[in-house]
């Protein structure tokens, strides 16, 4: 365990350096003078340009750029919005609730999906299973804003289940509906999974192994098929999270939720792009240590790897 | 894939062949999938020709073993779950083509003082927000959807395809650089990534959508492409040709390729879907397509703030994109299905 741990620990240097690098060269890169838009129309006074210049270090090479950038983020100091407001704060803010959004949604993947698959692939062929992998299919198929839209207008507005928009304390149970929106696509996906893995292991020597020996039914499911059936499950959340995150912005923004989805949101109404790419930077380094998190998690859940 | 090459395996995939033709209720018999199997893996595939041709020809029509391609097309021909999606893709393409047959309403004559009007002869949609025809604008908009998708898509294959399957057949520095330089790519997220790239990019059309699509999607296809060239590069048939003194560009295109290129394929199909779904979210959140092409994304986008009142003017471009990704995703299932039953 310690050495996969180290070895992943050692691969992920290159790869934060490198995306790091990737996103700043991605924002910095693009055709245009960063400073344009600050004055609008008229163009910008020489000292305050000259200045600005200096604050944002852009008179300097793009590798020097690079490292103020990193060192802006290893000193948690990511700028501040257009309105002078640090990024820092409005994370400390916002994250809190995008993180409750988020463990509602997870909870509520995995209470619908795990068992969905469990018995899907339990009883392939039958019409339970058909039935879930077309449903499925047509989740995956919808984008999140057009179903946060739909679920938003016939089931909160028409049929007044749960709250179109969310007030401005937050309380969980309006963020409930959020949540099944934000949750379905990677439901989808959990289902599919799961169903596919347990459908694959239920035929494997150690189940059979653990019914000869005289186990339930309900043991050999839930610890033996079960567990192993949520390796790829697992790894899947790490990479979904991405997905999820991108899912919440547009969730946020539809239900009016005041978390860094919802921020990420208006700073892109806005066009408030030194925002933007800040809370996106932080998003992404979040996501990069999450994945790691996962990985980690993968070797607890897999003895093949643990021991490796 | 490397697993599929036990014995057992063959009964093992028949079973699972058969529940997929009772799940999807498609086939009414079982009869056809026995014949079809042995040839269905890549990896009984590779013993048959082995053992009869070792030029890998695909074509199949020279009564030599069918090859894995023909064996799906064959098995895809009768599958209504491949034939619905298929006929409305080409009828998407139709409409993104010659957008002019459906409809003669210019989509940007739009007159405020038809705002929000509900439907009347012809205009079966009504109007939208800013008084343009809503099903001229869904018919129009069909196009920048189908273009970015198949644009993001052709550019992530041929790009991902490239350094997948050099990384895989190379292997050793070359792949530990290829390999980590994919993992750069892979760690931003697609959509989040997009919005820092687009989001700083002051003229933006099709084509810089289509490229901050392809810099954050080639990576997936990389992957999947380098791990199925391992597990063909080393089979007998490779081997055989090797020692029979072919070069390297030979072993790829003749041998490697057509038998690693399966799973790419189905993911491509399926990445289709995702794409146009990533552009239209970009769109919706404004910084997609400009606002001056008809998009569905940016007519959801202006849509949303009479959702309550006119919730018609949000709701069918939404439909018109969620069955364009529905198509894509359900071609994409079947084709997967039909190349590799297993992986259901």
């Amino acid at each position: 365990m310690g050495r996969y741990v180290v070895r992943r620990l050692l691969q992920m240097i290159p790869v934060f350096i490198g995306s790091t690098l990737l996103i700043f060269l991605l924002v910095n890169l693009t055709p245009g003078d960063p400073l344009l838009n600050l004055a609008g129309d008229r163009a910008l006074d020489p000292t305050v340009r000259a200045q600005l210049t200096e604050q944002f270090h852009l008179n300097r090479n793009v590798f020097l750029q690079y490292l103020y950038f990193m060192q802006g983020i290893f000193t948690l100091d990511f700028g501040t919005t257009f309105s002078g407001r640090p990024v820092l704060d409005i994370m400390k803010d916002a994250f809190p609730i995008t993180i409750r959004l988020a463990v509602l949604a997870l909870l509520f993947e995995a209470v619908v999906g795990l068992p969905a698959g469990l018995i899907a692939g339990l009883r392939r062929g039958k019409l339970f299973d058909s039935t879930s992998l077309i449903a499925s299919l047509v989740v995956i198929a919808i984008p999140i804003f057009v179903l946060g839209f739909v679920i938003q207008l016939f089931v909160a507005i028409k049929l007044g289940i749960g709250s179109p928009t969310v007030g401005v304390t937050t309380p969980w149970k309006d963020l409930l509906l959020p949540a099944v929106v934000l949750g379905s696509l990677s439901l989808a996906y959990i289902l599919r999974l799961t169903r596919t893995s347990v459908a694959e292991n239920a035929r494997s020597d150690y189940v059979r192994t653990a019914t000869a020996k005289g186990l339930g039914r309900k043991r050999v499911v839930t610890v033996h098929l079960l567990r192993n059936s949520m390796i790829p499950v697992v790894t899947f959340l790490g990479a979904d999270l991405g997905a999820l995150m991108g899912g919440a912005l547009v969730t946020e923004g539809i239900f009016n939720i005041k978390g860094v989805g919802g921020t990420l949101f208006l700073s892109i109404t806005r066009g408030e792009t030194a925002t933007v790419v800040s809370l996106v930077t932080v998003l992404v380094l979040v996501y990069l240590v999450a994945n790691l998190v996962v990985d980690l998690l993968y070797a607890v859940l897999d003895p093949r790897i643990r021991y490796a | 894939m490397p697993s599929r090459q036990s014995p057992s395996d063959g009964s093992e995939t028949r079973s699972a062949q058969g529940v997929t033709t009772q799940q999807s209720g498609v086939r009414p018999t079982g009869d056809s999938p026995t014949p079809i199997l042995p040839a269905a893996s890549p990896a009984s595939t590779a013993a048959t020709r082995d053992a009869d041709t070792d030029a890998g020809d695909i074509s199949g029509s020279t009564g030599k073993p069918r090859s894995l391609f023909t064996d799906a097309l064959f098995d895809l021909r009768r599958k209504p779950m491949f034939l619905i999606p298929l006929v409305l893709i080409l009828f998407l393409a139709v409409v993104a083509i010659f957008p002019g047959l459906f409809t003669s309403v210019d989509p940007r004559f739009c007159q405020l003082s038809d705002a929000a009007k509900g439907p009347e002869a012809g205009h079966i949609f009504g109007f939208n927000r800013q008084g343009c025809d809503t099903f001229s604008r869904t018919v129009h908009g069909a196009r920048a959807s189908l273009e970015v998708g198949l644009l993001v898509t052709v550019g992530a294959v041929l790009l991902g395809a490239i350094v997948g399957a050099v990384a895989g057949f190379y292997g050793g520095l070359v792949d530990s650089i290829l390999s980590r330089l994919t993992d750069v790519f892979f760690a931003l997220p697609l959509l989040l990534g997009a919005i820092v790239f687009l989001s700083s990019f002051p003229n933006r059309n099709v084509f810089v959508v289509s490229f901050a699509l392809i810099v954050l999607g080639w990576p997936q296809i990389a992957r999947i492409m380098r791990g199925s060239v391992i597990g063909v590069k080393d089979a007998d048939y490779v081997l055989a040709a090797r020692a029979l003194g072919a070069k390297d560009r030979r072993l790829m295109f003749r041998h490697v390729l057509p038998n690693a290129i399966a799973p790419v394929i189905v993911v491509a199909t399926i990445s289709l879907g995702i794409f146009i779904v990533a552009e239209a979210t970009l769109s919706y959140l404004g910084i997609g397509l400009p606002p001056t092409t008809v998009s569905w994304g940016g007519d959801i986008n202006s849509a949303t703030d009479a959702l309550r009142t006119t919730p018609r003017i949000l709701l069918i471009p939404a439909a018109a994109l969620s069955i364009t990704v529905l198509s894509f995703i359900l071609l994409g299932e079947a084709v997967r299905e039909a190349l590799d039953p297993r992986l259901r």
